[in-house]
This record gives C-alpha cells, structure tokens and sequence, in this order.
C-alpha cells in the first residue's frame, strides 16, 4: 500500500463502484430480499408443479370428501385436506401456482407492450400523439375494469386464455401513464439531443437511448401489475366467470369453499392466504425495486 | 379558470361518448347478438325474427346512434330477463351502491389521513412502519377474500353483525370496511407524503417559532394544506370504488348496481349491461372532473397544466 489514506482524491478513486453500491442497497432492502425469496419459491413450485403434487388435482375420490388438513386433525395422506368433490387441496394449491403465475406474467406482458408503446411514443413525439394518448388513457380510465372484463369473458366464454387477453387488454393505464413521465424526464437529457445531432434514426434513440433509461420504471410497473392481474383473475374466478371449473385457479378454490365456509372455514382460508402471500410478495418485490433503483437514492 | 374548466368539461364529454361507443360495441363481440339471445335450441327463423325485431339487422352505427339518443333522454332500453325498463331497474338499486360508495370513502378517509399524519409525524418511527406496512399488505389483500373472512368472523363466530343483506345500517358495516380499505393505502401515502413536504417549509418552522402548540401546528398549519390532493385523490378512488362495488355486493348479498350487473352479465342481458357500463363510467368521468376544477380552484398553478 503506497497512497496515504486521507487523500480525498484516491479515496474517491478507490470509492466502490455503481455496481457495489447497487449490491449493497439490494442486499440492505429487507422487503426486496422477502419478496424476491418469497416469489422465487412460489415460481419453483409451480414449475416443479407434477413433481411436487402428492396426487392428481384433477382426481376425484367421492369417498374421501372435504377431509380436514392434518393440523385439524386430518392425515398425511391429504396434508390440506380434500374439497367438496375429494381431490386434494394441497395438490390443487400447488397447480393453482401455476395459473395465477401465468396469468400475471403474460398479462403484464401484453399490456405492458401496449402501454410502453404508447407512453414512450407519448412522451417522445408530445404534440398530437401525446393527446391521443392521453385522451385513450382516459377513456381506459373511466371504464370499470371488473364490470368490463366480466362481461367481456361472459360473452367469449371463460378460459384461460380468454381471461389473459382480456386482464392483457385492459391493463395496461399504468403502463402508459409511468412510461410517458419517464420518457418526458429522459428526452430532455443531453445525450438524447446528442444522439439526435449525429443523426441517429427516431427507432435507434427510443431503443438505446430512450428505453434503457426508463428501464427500472418499467420493471416495477411489470411487478405492480403483475400482482394486479393476478388478484383480478382471482376475483373474476371467484365471481364465476374467470377460469372456469375443473381448472386449479385459487379464486374459483376459494368460491367453491365458499359453500362450506360454515363448517370448514380453512377451505376458504387457505388459498386465500396464499393467493395474499403471492401478491404480497410480488408488491414487495416492486416497492423494493423502486427504492433501490431510485436516483435519488444513489449517494 | 374559466377557460380550464370549459377544456376540462369538453375532454370529459368527449371521453363520455368514446365511453358510450365502447359499451355499445360490447353487444357485437359474441358476433351475432340475435343468435346468442335467442339461445342455442332456437331455430334460424326465430333468430331471424328476433334480429328484426331489435333492430340488429340495421347498421351498426345507426343502432348505435338511436340507443345514444334514446340514452341521453334516460331510456336505456328494456331489460331481456325482467322484460323491465332497464333505467328504472338501475335506479332502484343505485341508492345502495350510493350509500356503500359514500361509507366507503369516508371510512377510507376517516382510518387513512390521521395514519398519514401519525406516520409524517414521526418519519422511520414504529407508527410510521405500522402505516406502511398496511398499505403494502392492504393492496395485496383479495376482497372478496376479506370480506369472507370478516363474515365467518364477526356472522358466524361472533354474531356480531348480520351476513348479508341491507335491512339496517349495521348491515352495511363489512360492506364498507371491505370497499373502503382499498382506497386506504394511496390516500394514506399521499396524506404521508403532502405531509412530510409541507411540514419542512418556511411557513411551519414560523409556527413553531412562534411558539404554537404541535397540535396547532399539525392541523391548523399542515394538514390544511396537504389535504388539497387527498380530497381530490378520494374522488377518483370514489369512482373507481364505485366500480369495484361488484365484488362487495356479491359476497354480502347487497342488491345494489354492481350486484344487479353481476346478474345481468350472468345472465346475458345486454342492455341492462351496457347500460350499467355506462352509468359506472359517467361517475368515474364526473369525479375525476369535479376533482380537477377542485384542484384548480384551490391551486392556481394546476390550472395551466
């Protein structure tokens, strides 16, 4: 070691770098940790979904119906019980895992194309564009999201893939709202006006220098409306008219227990608290994200 | 300000009619609305009468027109399952969404800002964690869930209020609680955040200077000013409330507007549908309008923007 440790300029030298200090404000992020760990796990399991399940969900046992979970007293032949028809709840929790996963990812994926597309073009051209937009933002507004989804998978007939679409379709306000506000900061910024005056085409500017600047913003909206998307189809389901029966979804899990809350409350109480837990865990992930990303935390 | 307002009320009356097309447009999604209304045994020339007799077999744009006009004169057709006006049928129910709306919001408002300003009082206290921990775990709490859970709770366990139904004012106690706490988190944040904002400026540091009392401080000085948003935030979570009152009316039973569209989309009656689409969007339009003339009257700098 030859420098001397209080000279201010080899400190700074030395300081760590962004990517340390990124590190550091993750790992320093106890609600991004839970959330990131607690999704995580959910996303293993619904991928290891046959291998996990202890039985079909799809097996019915007329013989073995509504046996309580183990700790009401039940065996470990069914660890969550069985619900009205004999299958196995635990098994169901676990595919159900697996809709309420999809349907958040591709959901959020379809609307957050459309409303990126339209808040950065917003946000970049301004003048006529940006009324439009702003004008079509408003309009999505003011429908009432449950009352039009419902009628709308109503009338196509509910399925998996109806039920995507539509929440795909109707979910992407936020999307264009938070990408039009961030493109508005960015474009004002030097090295847009620099990659304007060495002539950089209008889809090369949006792609390398609009986009990975709004990026971080981008990706808690992702989260945020991942979470929103699955606890719409949750209620959708449970309203009758999202997915619809025999499929595995925790919503239409918690409707058919509904029937029976009154003697075995834990038919409800359990895909309920983990279709909270989902949720939870993704809006934690993308509070988390936002602190962590925001400049204004970059000391 | 006049000018704002007349801008404001023009984008409000072009969103209104976009609103109203959307909404009609729905009865064409299925492709044919004759053959889904008269069912899947019914013969082509039922259908073919059936589409005769609503008038399907016009333009689309002149059915769109005369069930505009028809709707801006307060007649929204006849329902295909009560074989009743459907506006009547609307009106009958919307002073229980009303009500449900009104409770809402103000349960909302009366729990959210006294936490925002405990929690702006004392920023990275235990109030303060408490205050956001609820409003990371209430957005994330299924309503239809919650409101389940308060009737095994407070019905069946405790007998302390009644399941369902709207005879009297405690009938509509869970109802609120579970279509209230929705809007809490954002009210809650926003009171939090005006309230971390203006307790930092000059005019609060002379308020304490000269030796008033943190109470006053707090209420007579800051609230008053970091209300101006909350207020206008609590009218669009209102329409949007009002919105969302489907689920609540279902799970307790309320026969207010959102139950009566849970039944009507379950049974395919489309004007009564499309007719409640509409209702629904028009509040949502004339909160978020009143909101914004609220904030520009009291903010002169919104009124440029």
């Amino acid at each position: 070691m030859t420098h001397t440790a209080n000279d201010p300029l080899l400190e700074e030298i030395t300081g760590p770098t962004p990517g340390q200090l990124l590190r550091k404000r993750v790992f320093g992020h106890q609600g991004l940790l839970i959330g990131v760990i607690v999704v995580a796990i959910l996303t293993l399991i619904a991928i290891l979904a046959p291998l996990l399940a202890p039985h079909d969900p799809y097996a019915q046992d007329l013989m073995a119906r509504m046996k309580p979970p183990v700790f009401l007293g039940g065996t470990w032949e069914h660890p969550l019980g069985t619900d009205h028809l004999g299958r196995d709840y635990l098994s169901r929790l676990i595919y159900g895992a697996r809709v309420s996963l999809l349907i958040g990812v591709v959901a959020a994926t379809i609307s957050g194309l459309i409303g990126t597309a339209m808040g950065v073009a917003a946000g970049y051209f301004g003048g006529r564009v940006d009324a439009v937009v702003t004008f079509l933002i408003n309009v999505r507004l003011a429908m009432p999201v449950v009352l039009v989804a419902l009628a709308v998978v109503a009338i196509l007939g509910g399925s998996l893939t109806v039920v995507i679409c539509v929440l795909g379709l109707l979910l992407w306000d936020r999307f264009a709202v938070v990408m039009r506000a961030s493109t508005l900061q960015v474009r004002q910024r030097e090295y847009v006006a620099a990659a304007q005056a060495i002539g950089a085409s209008t889809p090369r500017i949006l792609l390398t220098e609009i986009m990975p600047n709004i990026a971080n913003n981008l990706i808690v909206v992702v989260t945020l409306e991942m979470a929103h998307a699955i606890l719409l189809e949750a209620a959708l389901s449970f309203l009758g008219l999202g997915v619809q029966p025999p499929t595995p979804s925790w919503g239409l899990m918690v409707s058919e227990g509904k029937n029976m809350m009154l003697f075995e409350p834990w038919l409800v109480l359990i895909p309920g608290a983990v279709l909270f837990v989902l949720v939870l865990a993704i809006n934690l992930m993308g509070d988390g994200l936002r602190d962590v990303t925001a400049p204004e935390n970059r000391s | 300000m006049l000018q704002f307002i007349l801008k404001r009320l023009g984008l409000a009356i072009l969103v209104a009619f976009t609103v109203s097309f959307i909404s009609f447009s729905l009865l064409f999604l299925s492709g044919d609305p004759a053959a889904a209304l008269a069912g899947e045994t019914a013969s082509g020339e039922d259908i073919e009468a059936i589409r005769t007799l609503y008038g399907f077999d016009r333009p689309m744009l002149v059915q769109y027109g005369d069930w505009l006009f028809a709707a801006l004169r307060g007649d929204f057709g006849e329902s295909y399952y009560f074989k009743l006006p459907v506006a009547g049928l609307i009106a009958e129910r919307l002073s229980v969404t009303m009500t449900l709306g009104v409770c809402g919001i103000a349960f909302a408002l009366i729990t959210a800002v006294p936490l925002g300003v405990a929690a702006a009082m004392r920023p990275n206290s235990l109030v303060d964690r408490i205050a956001l921990f609820m409003s990371v775990a209430g957005q994330a709490l299924p309503s239809f869930w919650f409101g389940l859970i308060l009737i095994v709770v407070f019905a069946i366990k405790l007998r302390w209020l009644p399941p369902s139904g709207t005879a009297t004012w405690q009938h509509f106690i869970m109802p609120t609680i579970v279509l209230g706490y929705y809007a809490m988190p954002a009210i809650m944040r926003l009171t939090r955040a005006g309230m971390l904002e203006v307790l930092s400026s000059d005019y609060i540091r002379t308020a304490r200077a000269k030796g008033s009392s943190e109470l006053r401080v707090m209420f007579r000085h800051a609230l008053r000013n970091a209300i101006i948003p909350v207020v206008s935030l609590a009218a669009v979570q209102m329409g949007f409330m009002l919105g969302g009152s489907i689920v609540v009316e279902s799970i307790f039973a309320l026969h207010g507007a959102g139950f009566l569209a849970w039944e009507s989309i379950s049974r395919n009656d489309l004007p009564t549908v499309q007719a409640l689409i509409l209702i629904f969007s028009m509040f949502y339009i004339v909160f978020t309008f009143l909101a914004d003339v609220l904030n520009a009257w009291l903010d002169p700098r919104m009124r440029s923007s």
